[in-house]
């Protein structure tokens, strides 16, 4: 174990040369080169940063968070967490890493398993980290439900019970039982109305503060960047095309491609253009 | 030439047990000419779903009161019996609702259901329905329609679910069909699959369309001319490009802001540079 003063000096996450290949295998395509779903990835993320991933569909965003959260390991490149590098660890060494990196998923209602009470959905991560005993756990889960403004009352309620914001909340709750360091949240919001939304985004910050956090936002939800990021990363296949602090990136994009993702799709006079322009040929 | 569908002074109330009715469409009219595609826009409650369904004389009777006229190729719908709706219904007019999940039957494989509004409106064989509907099937988009039909709404995405409800409204070749909020249900992806899917249906046929929907960015797509209701009023009416680009009430202005897709547009419009105008 490391000092505290040199940990502190050093970033949460620094991802290195992360390179992400998905061979096709269909039955007569063995010999079709490869996709490259991310292509030499790097950056550093500091402790109770947000970070933004930002990018069309299918530019990599998912991918990267799937890396990161080594629930796919990528095909070449580096992740460390603190001074580890994780890709070489395998087993029960990645345990502490698997609970110190949580993702929340884009949709809560096929997330959770269906059958599971609102406490054991919450406890569920405790139970396979072999954490506690009954009791203590479902304690906890109730403490969790708590922090997410779930009253405990509900602890027996089953997901479908819940509205879209309070499963989302669920979710968060089952993802800090095990007290991350990193959660990375794959279109978790996007789903949510405007309200919601702001609701879970107030719990975030505080969550954040109090146990000095660290998010990834991974989304192409651009009004949620603007809110949240302290830093945007600009994906575009499989590349980061643009890094830097929030206001500056949305202040000013270097890249044509940023440029078009933050203002190009919104305006009603582009579509009206392109849609008139080609009628007129 | 006529318009295909006259609306003219509509107005709608819905009768309460213990309240004033309330009034959910005031005096509100419009024409649709053939093959045009006529948007009507506005905040949820404004009375858009309203106005589609007593186009399709799907008002609850007993609980609705309705004034005005509705002249579809020269026939009265509003008050017209049960029965000549019914043949109206499906064949001259159609509907795509909104939520696929409710609209198509759990237990019923998606191409029989296709089918059965082949069998309800034309006096065909089994047969030949279901070969018609396979070609449905591929009209809107599918590769494979022999096994699409054979598949359970359950075990298709959302997008897909919705190209067969389209499929649906398709069957008869109706003069006009009216679409309730099409792509709310579906994710960004296939959003712009099924807009680009009824963009070219558009451009294939003479097929006019309602298009109800609260997001200018599909308005933008697709309609040649924009209603704006608000409070079961048109606040405006125009060409589409007139009215997302020089929006006369200020009402419209904010709902084109407030519903502009980059949703990053707005919030930089009005917070990091409020003297930069990015929606008009």
């Amino acid at each position: 174990m490391t000092t505290a003063s040199h940990k502190e000096a050093l970033p949460l996450l620094a991802v290195r040369g992360v390179t992400q290949e998905f061979r096709k295998t269909g039955l007569f395509s063995a010999s079709a080169s490869p996709v490259r779903a991310l292509d030499d990835i790097s950056f550093i993320l500091h402790r109770q940063t947000t970070l933004a991933i930002i990018g069309e569909s299918g530019a990599g965003k998912s991918s990267l968070a799937r890396c990161i959260a080594l629930l796919e390991k990528p095909t070449a490149g580096e992740i460390l967490f603190g001074e580890q590098n994780v890709l070489a660890l395998n087993g029960r060494e990645l345990l502490p890493f698997q609970r110190a990196v949580q993702l929340v998923f884009q949709d809560p209602t096929s997330s959770l398993n269906p059958r599971f009470t609102a406490a054991e959905l919450v406890s569920e991560p405790l139970v396979v980290q072999g954490e506690g005993t009954a009791a203590q756990r479902h304690q906890k889960a109730l403490e969790l439900m708590h922090q997410v403004g779930l009253p405990a009352k509900w602890s027996n309620k089953r997901p479908l019970e819940f509205s879209g914001g309070q499963r989302q909340r669920l979710a968060i709750a089952r993802a800090l039982s095990l007290n991350p360091r990193l959660i990375i949240f794959d279109e978790a919001l996007s789903s949510l109305d405007i309200d919601n939304q702001e609701l879970i985004l107030q719990l975030l910050a505080n969550l954040q503060r109090e146990r000095s956090l660290t998010y990834i936002h991974i989304t192409h939800d651009l009004n949620l960047v603007s809110r949240v990021a302290d830093e945007i990363a600009v994906i575009h296949q499989g590349r980061i095309v643009e890094h830097g602090a929030a206001p500056a990136l949305l202040e000013h994009q270097e890249t044509a491609y940023a440029r078009e993702l933050f203002f190009g799709r919104s305006t009603l006079s582009a579509i009206l253009d392109a849609r008139f322009a080609e009628a007129q040929r | 030439m006529d318009p295909l569908l006259q609306v003219r002074d509509l107005s709608v109330s819905y009768r309460q047990e213990s309240a004033e009715p309330h009034q959910a469409v005031a005096a509100v009219g419009f024409d649709i000419h053939a093959g045009e595609v006529l948007g009507v826009m506005g905040e949820s409650g404004c009375g858009k779903t309203t106005v589609a369904l007593s186009l399709l004389g799907l008002l609850p009777r007993d609980r609705t009161d309705i004034s005005g006229s509705i002249l579809f190729r020269g026939r009265e719908l509003k008050g017209m019996k049960e029965a000549e709706l019914r043949r109206i219904r499906g064949a001259e007019i159609s509907l795509v609702y909104q939520e696929p999940e409710i609209a198509l039957c759990p237990v019923m494989r998606v191409g029989q259901q296709i089918a059965e509004v082949l069998r309800a409106h034309k006096s065909w064989t089994t047969g030949r329905c279901r070969v018609e509907a396979n070609s449905l099937l591929a009209r809107v988009g599918f590769e494979n329609p022999s096994q699409i039909a054979d598949r359970y709404p359950h075990q298709l995405s959302g997008g897909q679910r919705q190209r067969i409800l389209l499929a649906q409204a398709l069957a008869c070749e109706p003069a006009l069909i009216v679409a309730d909020e099409p792509t709310a249900s579906l994710d960004a992806s296939s959003q712009s699959e099924f807009l680009e899917l009824l963009r070219q249906l558009k451009d294939e046929t003479s097929t006019a369309m309602l298009l109800i929907s609260h997001a200018p960015e599909v308005q933008a797509t697709l309609a040649d001319r924009l209603v704006v209701m608000s409070h079961g009023q048109i606040i405006e009416q125009g060409d589409i490009r007139q009215v997302c680009l020089h929006p006369a009430d200020p009402r419209t202005r904010k709902l084109l802001d407030r519903n502009a897709s980059g949703a990053l547009g707005t919030f930089v419009g009005t917070e990091l540079h409020p003297e930069h105008e990015l929606i008009v």
